[in-house]
């Protein structure tokens, strides 16, 4: 928190959560919004002016889907490093996934996530804890003292909840706490691939994982919501079919809301032919069907956020053979530059759509008031230079791993300035 | 002065600029469609001014027509070689020849040791057990160890499919892909076709069979890609369960009954059974296999006269063919084991002559 005040001066102004979308001036003091509209003198008295012309000033972006790995594999990233890659990319808040090492299954966890977050003075970074103890996927963990430690929803990412007993049980608990359950859909009976099921993969040799592995699982919970009534998310999208039954969910009324992430709106499977293993991700690259699904899904609402999925390996890990290397890629420091080339530059959205699924989309997803610039909230800000033209370089980024595919990849759009609680973090 | 943010934007649009994908997808519908239909079926040549550029041997897909025909006329010229008293030649005279057999075999890393020195090479042999491998190092840490003893020819048979492409992005020297996971098993297919043509005196217009567990087959792949490079065609034969049905994107037609194709084909590989295979169920037991899959004499005679029955080895005898067929005169088993080696000699010969990754 901070007293200093901040100006941005004519820059447009998008705010999905207000329906704002104008050239104005948006006022920061004592870290909250004070102000969005024509300044006048008073607001100008000691304040720091910024010039926004030709940028977009738009609440701080949100990526609900970070690995940030601490505790246990502090070498592939942290809390604080996650943070600060976060705000590179022009994120003010992330949140952290609880398959870390112990599992983040319990209140002590929140705790940690949290305390570390403020150590660190980056991005906020706010805890998912675990659906069940150890992630094992059997026993309910304590998601009533998780929430109160200040978790923002549940998850076994990585793993789905195979059990459909204890999956009906943990939407009946989170129904109780309000609280989203937000599910990785893999039926871990038909799991045993490294990349797409479809004639890439046969090419190559290599297991193939068919989109039904992900829609079995969806379409059973989606029966559960049916039934409990829960708030439950999707992770990371990446068949037609799931686009297709979570529209069809939503027009029934159901609480489901999904995410899609940058990898799965930019490449197809086609992109593993070189046994390159930062192309190997779970749910894995698949058709340009699929891709085309997930951009028309993001487009007309049907997915509700953006989730960058940053899951951080060391080169030694990621080093290795296809089958044997581990599924993950990072792009929390280049994200919105992705989302920009998959959705503007392709013509699928305009700005606007692009922020509210990174803004008022990923803060409905976790029950939360920030993403938004409305007067009295936290002073969030990101602004947005949308002609900027730059290349992606590993190198340079913040996050402490480098399983990046997108190293060299000529981007249009980034964040030039991102403010978090009114303080300018970079 | 607020304007109302469009949400939903529905307008249609076109994806045009898939970041890599689209790249890489161009390219294999452009090689699917240069496999697929088969244009017209005239027998390769190499030309008499073809020169070999190649630094490495990853896989028949890289591979022309016509730098396939260059080696199995370059392995015409080394069978001679093994029918002199003296049965060597200084082609490879103080170059070091690494084995190196992540994955066990018997009948390839004989053939390739046997071929470096006929070549008189010096050879370097690595085997799973009781090395470095089992030890928990990882693939490239090895190769890289052993590339600091100065080794001019990398042989690499591995488990998982990708890793001679791995490796040879990694050394200087050159690598032959002795085999990797599912994916591509060079020599032996170009043993395989060579046999073919050795027997038969073509490639264009025959119709090749291969029979058995396609879907983790790499003897399969490189077959396929191979056969269908020199005008030939291919059908693959097996149950649902072994033969993924886009394999068709490679080039070849699926058939899940062997009696239907019998009648029409030149030559039937048939690829041994893993029993290992069992666990996962992919079929209900060796007896039923054999009786749907397997060779017998009663097919035997269904097929065209002079029909070639060849089998990548080791057989199970009595499962994928029985003895009478596999020791009768339309096997060339054997006979494409004695190939092998003056395939594998021409290719150790070729790569060290290239060049160009």
């Amino acid at each position: 928190m901070t007293n200093k005040k901040i100006l941005i001066q004519n820059g447009r102004v998008i705010d999905p959560a207000n329906d704002l979308d104008e050239v104005c001036d948006v006022l920061i003091a004592k870290g909250k919004i004070a102000k969005v509209g024509a300044a006048n003198k008073t607001d100008l008295r000691g304040a720091e002016v910024v010039d926004a012309k030709g940028k977009i000033v738009a609440p701080g972006l949100i990526d609900i889907h970070v690995h940030t790995r601490e505790p246990g594999h502090e070498e592939e990233e942290t809390i604080a490093s996650a943070a600060r890659a976060a705000v590179a990319g022009g994120f003010t808040t992330i949140c952290a996934m609880p398959n870390t090492h112990p599992p983040m299954d319990d209140e002590i966890a929140m705790h940690y996530v949290i305390q570390r977050s403020l150590e660190a003075a980056a991005a906020r970074v706010l805890p998912v804890g675990c659906i069940t103890k150890n992630r094992e996927g059997k026993q309910l963990a304590e998601m009533g003292a998780m929430l109160a430690a200040g978790a923002v929803g549940f998850s076994d990412d990585g793993n789905g909840i195979s059990d459909s007993s204890v999956m009906q049980r943990a939407l009946q608990y989170a129904s109780m706490l309000g609280a989203p359950i937000l599910q990785h859909c893999q039926e871990s009976s038909l799991f045993g691939g490294s990349m797409n099921s479809g004639a890439i993969a046969v090419r190559l040799g290599l297991g193939g994982i068919a989109a039904s592995c992900e829609e079995i699982m969806l379409q059973r919970d989606l029966d559960l919501v049916k039934r409990t009534g829960a708030k439950y998310h999707m992770m990371h999208a990446s068949s037609a079919g799931s686009v297709d039954l979570i529209r069809r969910a939503k027009a029934a009324g159901l609480p489901v809301t999904a995410e899609a992430a940058p990898h799965h709106l930019l490449f197809t499977d086609s992109a593993c032919m070189d046994y390159d293993s930062n192309f190997k991700m779970n749910p894995p690259l698949r058709s340009a069907h699929d891709v085309e699904a997930l951009r028309h899904g993001v487009a007309d609402g049907t997915i509700d956020t953006l989730a960058t999925d940053h899951a951080p390996h060391t080169r030694e890990e990621k080093e290795l053979e296809f089958a044997l290397a581990p599924f993950g890629i990072i792009s929390l420091d280049c994200a919105l530059g992705l989302y920009a080339k998959a959705m503007i530059d392709s013509g699928a959205c305009d700005w606007p759509t692009l922020i509210e699924r990174m803004t008022a989309g990923p803060a409905k997803v976790i029950n939360s008031e920030l993403g938004t610039l409305t007067p009295g909230a936290a002073a969030d800000v990101t602004i947005i230079d949308p002609k900027k033209r730059w290349t992606v370089n590993v190198d340079k980024f913040a996050s402490i791993s480098r399983n990046c595919p997108y190293d060299g990849m000529k981007l249009k759009g980034r964040a030039i300035m991102t403010i978090i609680d009114g303080q300018i973090k970079s | 002065m607020t304007k109302k943010v469009p949400i939903s934007s529905r307008k249609k649009h076109k994806i045009t600029d898939f970041v890599g994908g689209d790249v890489s997808e161009r390219t294999t519908t452009q090689r699917i469609a240069a496999l697929v239909p088969n244009p017209s079926p005239v027998e390769v040549t190499s030309g008499d001014d073809f020169v070999w550029t190649r630094k490495d041997l990853l896989g028949l897909d890289q591979l022309s027509p016509q730098e396939i025909v260059h080696i199995l006329d370059t392995a015409e010229t080394f069978r001679e070689v093994s029918t002199r008293s003296i049965k060597k030649v200084p082609a490879l005279r103080g170059k070091v020849v690494a084995l190196l057999f992540f994955e066990d075999s018997t009948r390839t890393r004989m053939s390739f040791e046997l071929a470096a020195s006929r070549m008189s090479a010096d050879t370097l042999l690595l085997t799973s057990k009781g090395s470095s491998i089992s030890k928990g190092e990882t693939t490239l840490d090895t190769i890289k160890n052993i590339e600091a003893m100065g080794v001019d020819v990398f042989v690499i048979r591995h488990g998982e499919s990708g890793a001679a492409q791995m490796v040879a992005k990694q050394v200087t020297g050159s690598v032959i892909n002795a085999g990797d996971g599912s994916h591509e098993h060079p020599t032996q297919a170009l043993l395989d076709i060579f046999t073919i043509r050795q027997r038969l005196g073509r490639l264009a217009g025959l119709k090749v069979a291969i029979v058995g567990d396609i879907a983790h087959s790499r003897v399969a792949r490189s077959n396929i890609l191979g056969l269908r490079k020199l005008g030939a065609e291919v059908v693959v034969v097996g149950p649902p369960t072994l033969v993924p049905n886009k394999i068709t994107a490679m080039g070849c037609s699926v058939s899940h009954s062997l009696d239907e194709v019998l009648g029409e084909v030149d030559a039937i590989n048939m690829l041994r059974i893993q029993f290992e295979r069992f666990g996962g169920g992919l079929f209900p037991s060796l007896a039923e296999y054999s009786k749907l899959f397997g060779m017998t004499s009663a097919r035997l005679k269904r097929c065209k006269k002079d029909v070639l029955i060849m089998h990548p080895g080791p057989i199970n005898r009595g499962v994928e063919l029985t003895s009478e067929v596999a020791d009768g005169p339309n096997s060339c088993i054997l006979q494409q084991v004695t190939n092998g080696l003056a395939v594998r000699m021409a290719v150790l010969y070729l790569v060290s002559q290239g060049k160009i990754d």
